[in-house]
């Protein structure tokens, strides 16, 4: 009896010790990111990202004092929606940001509206998330938005033969599709359509077929994270000397990775909205000070994403002098502008996703370092998903 | 003694297991206090009471009838789609939904168990990962009905039309988890005490043995695999009602190894087992991944090699070893 009771009372005292209390004049904001298992680099690169923003601008916002809360989902959904009810109901988190998967951001959806609380996506980048709630906005970017523009980029520079290799779920279907139907459109001919598992994807074999298809180029989306052995089985398979030209979004040639890919990578081209090599102050400023706060390590998209989350959450604070409304709140968002470490960028007052310049790079040695240099730009991309109509 | 007495003397030994001991109804009272007195926690209560659930299915599988099962996700997983599904098909009652995800699940258990009365603990091993594995890549597939990757919404409606569980009931939702647990769980402690629940233990202690005193070991086994299966179909079908989605995740390995993790820790072939080690693993990592979202597995992991090199034994008995070796201190201290 008495063992039993004291393990109760031990379980009881670590659940009350884990209580938080927060007063009138700090708003809360609730971050739930996958900090550990496959997606722990996205956690890390959010979680800099938006201390770096705090760190830059201040703690305090229309006189109130900003409290950032990370919690770990482990990526999965029912850990992310229960942490999100427990910020919401105990902590008082006003605003919440984060979601590292798709599934993560749609777990949180409903909870969202049921309690008004704003709940920014700055990395998850399926197109259909924002749908699903009206307190949804995006600061990352859609699959749709990076993948379109380099199937016209292809059709421009008499690529016509391709085969794509996606990682299948969400956001790699969203990607295959948002690329071939305009490409096929356009004149081009996709040869294969090859989708790889999401957990412990073996590459080879994929690649195999790749390489005996003899296209001109393939299109290769993969997680964030994930760019790094995707990319030794390119080399090991001799891809890298066929002469298929390497393209695809900017995922695959993730800054975070980028610098441990080798050679290889060089003269790989992709899509997407941000590059660490961007030339504008303010990139310079972020890169400085996001290497210096955090050993040297390189932002990649994902940081950027939780920054601009940040910024456009001290944005809504300020147009609200400081009330944590949420239905004020999402209205100071909607239609927001400011010049993000990326370039300009805006939401979108009719969908709540991010409008943002979608940039043409070719991976390239600079200062012996590998980076993803921008040579060509798409100026303010909208989410083709929705501008179809859906 | 004479001869005539010795089946009453083991009617009575045999009885003496069935009774209701007070720290065991202790043991309940203290949840249902807890659900009171905290119920900003009740969401984290409620996890913990259905990974109780699903660590009561394992010691079944595990720890009464000695089948090591790396794939009880399998079942969970099951149930949690079968719910899932049904829900979305418009069967509005939660507890039909719970029923009919358990029988499922159960079902499920019954058809696979034969590919475990062959090979060695490794074959099995081997084995209910294998169907973990298939199901979870099979839920994949058939996006039409599981959503994929996107996972599964569903709305729960209020138990038997009155209790909401949703965002709204938080409490109700731990209340109806706690009502379903003890309602198995006393199901289950009836089952190990019977001469069914009895002769699987015998064949777990001894096969050649109890093969030669007439236990026929193939019926046993896939009959308390089933019931196990059932049991963990029960939690995932709580778990997809309470938190109101089903994902992919739910066959992943890491939910057969925690759950295994966790009536270790609790002491494997002891009812109470899964449920003591699943509050005390629950409740770590929830307070230890607050106060470090980054490093928290280290400081989970470094208490459970302690544990298991202190002694493989059960958290219980190791608190209370060392209450009473603090208490005999104190009382040294005081002479």
């Amino acid at each position: 009896m008495l063992k039993t009771l004291l393990a109760v009372g031990v379980a009881a005292s670590a659940i009350a010790a884990s209580a938080a209390l927060a007063d009138d004049n700090t708003v809360t904001i609730g971050m739930i990111l996958p900090m550990t298992g496959p997606s722990a680099s996205t956690g890390k690169q959010e979680q800099a990202g938006a201390q770096l923003y705090i760190h830059e601008h201040g703690d305090t916002v229309a006189g109130k004092k900003i409290q950032l809360i990370v919690k770990d989902d482990t990526g999965a959904p029912d850990v992310t929606k229960r942490l999100a009810e427990e910020l919401i109901g105990n902590d008082k988190a006003k605003v919440l940001i984060g979601f590292g998967l798709t599934p993560l951001a749609l777990a949180v959806a409903p909870i969202a509206t049921e309690a008004k609380v704003p709940e920014i996506v700055s990395a998850a980048g399926t197109a259909m998330i924002t749908e699903k709630s009206p307190f949804i906005v995006r600061t990352s970017f859609t699959l749709p938005q990076a993948a379109e523009p380099m199937a016209r980029w292809c059709l421009k520079n008499n690529i016509r033969k391709v085969a794509t290799l996606v990682t299948d779920y969400g956001p790699g279907v969203d990607a295959e599709k948002w690329f071939s139907e305009p490409f096929v459109k356009g004149g081009g001919t996709v040869v294969e359509k090859i989708r790889v598992p999401l957990k412990n994807p073996d590459f080879a074999p994929f690649l195999q077929r790749v390489s005996d298809d003899k296209p001109d180029a393939v299109f290769v989306f993969v997680p964030s994270g994930f760019g790094a052995a995707f990319m030794k089985e390119f080399v090991d398979r001799g891809l890298d000397k066929s002469g298929i030209k390497l393209i695809g979004t900017g995922d695959v040639t993730d800054d975070d990775l980028l610098p441990s890919m080798g050679d290889a990578a060089i003269g790989a081209v992709t899509t997407h909205h941000y590059s660490a090599a961007h030339d504008s102050p303010e990139n310079k400023a972020f890169v400085a000070d996001f290497e210096k706060a955090n050993n040297g390590m390189r932002p990649n998209f994902m940081a950027v994403g939780a920054y601009d989350g940040m910024a456009l959450i001290y944005h809504a604070l300020e147009a609200t002098k400081g009330s944590t409304d949420g239905q004020a709140l999402i209205d100071a968002m909607k239609g927001a502008k400011w010049t993000s470490p990326r370039g300009p960028v805006e939401i979108d007052p009719a969908t709540r996703d991010i409008i943002q310049n979608i940039y043409v790079r070719k991976v390239e040695k600079v200062n012996g370092q590998l980076y993803n240099v921008e040579f060509d730009k798409i100026e303010a991309v909208k989410d083709p998903f929705k501008a179809a109509g859906n | 003694m004479s001869a005539i007495a010795a089946p009453d003397r083991v009617a009575a030994h045999l009885n003496r297991g069935g009774r209701w001991r007070p720290f065991e109804i202790a043991f309940w009272l203290a949840i249902v206090a807890l659900i009171f007195a905290l119920p900003s926690r009740a969401l984290l209560i409620n996890e913990i009471l259905l990974a109780g659930l699903f660590a009561l299915s394992l010691d079944l599988v595990l720890g009464y009838a000695g089948i090591v099962s790396l794939g009880q996700a399998a079942f969970f997983g099951t149930g949690a789609y079968a719910a899932g599904i049904i829900a979305t098909l418009g069967v509005a009652e939660p507890l039909i939904g719970l029923v009919l995800a358990s029988v499922i699940a159960g079902l499920l258990g019954l058809i696979t168990a034969p590919l475990l009365l062959r090979g060695s603990d490794l074959t099995r091993l081997m084995v209910t990962l294998g169907v973990a594995l298939l199901l979870g890549e099979l839920a994949n597939r058939n996006e039409w009905i599981t959503g994929g990757a996107d996972g599964l919404s569903l709305a729960a409606k209020p138990v038997l039309g009155l209790f909401p569980i949703d965002f709204t009931g938080q409490r109700n939702a731990s209340l109806y988890s706690l009502a379903v647990l003890f309602a198995l769980f006393v199901a289950a402690r009836r089952l190990v005490q019977s001469p069914f629940g009895l002769s699987v233990r015998a064949l777990k202690e001894n096969p050649l043995r109890a093969n030669a005193l007439g236990v026929s070991a193939a019926r046993r086994l896939i009959a308390i695999y089933g019931i196990a299966a059932a049991y963990a179909g029960a939690s995932g079908a709580l778990v997809a009602q309470t938190t109101g989605l089903v994902s992919l995740d739910v066959f992943d390995f890491h939910r057969s190894a925690d759950v295994m993790l966790m009536l270790i820790i609790g002491g494997p072939g002891y009812l109470y087992g899964g449920l003591i080690g699943a509050a005390f693993f629950i409740a770590l990592k929830d307070g230890v991944a607050s106060a470090t979202p980054e490093y928290w597995e280290f400081w989970i992991g470094l208490p459970l090699v302690v544990l298991v090199l202190v002694g493989r034994e059960r958290i219980g008995g190791f608190i209370a070893r060392w209450a009473r070796r603090a208490a005999l201190l104190a009382m040294r201290g005081a002479a």
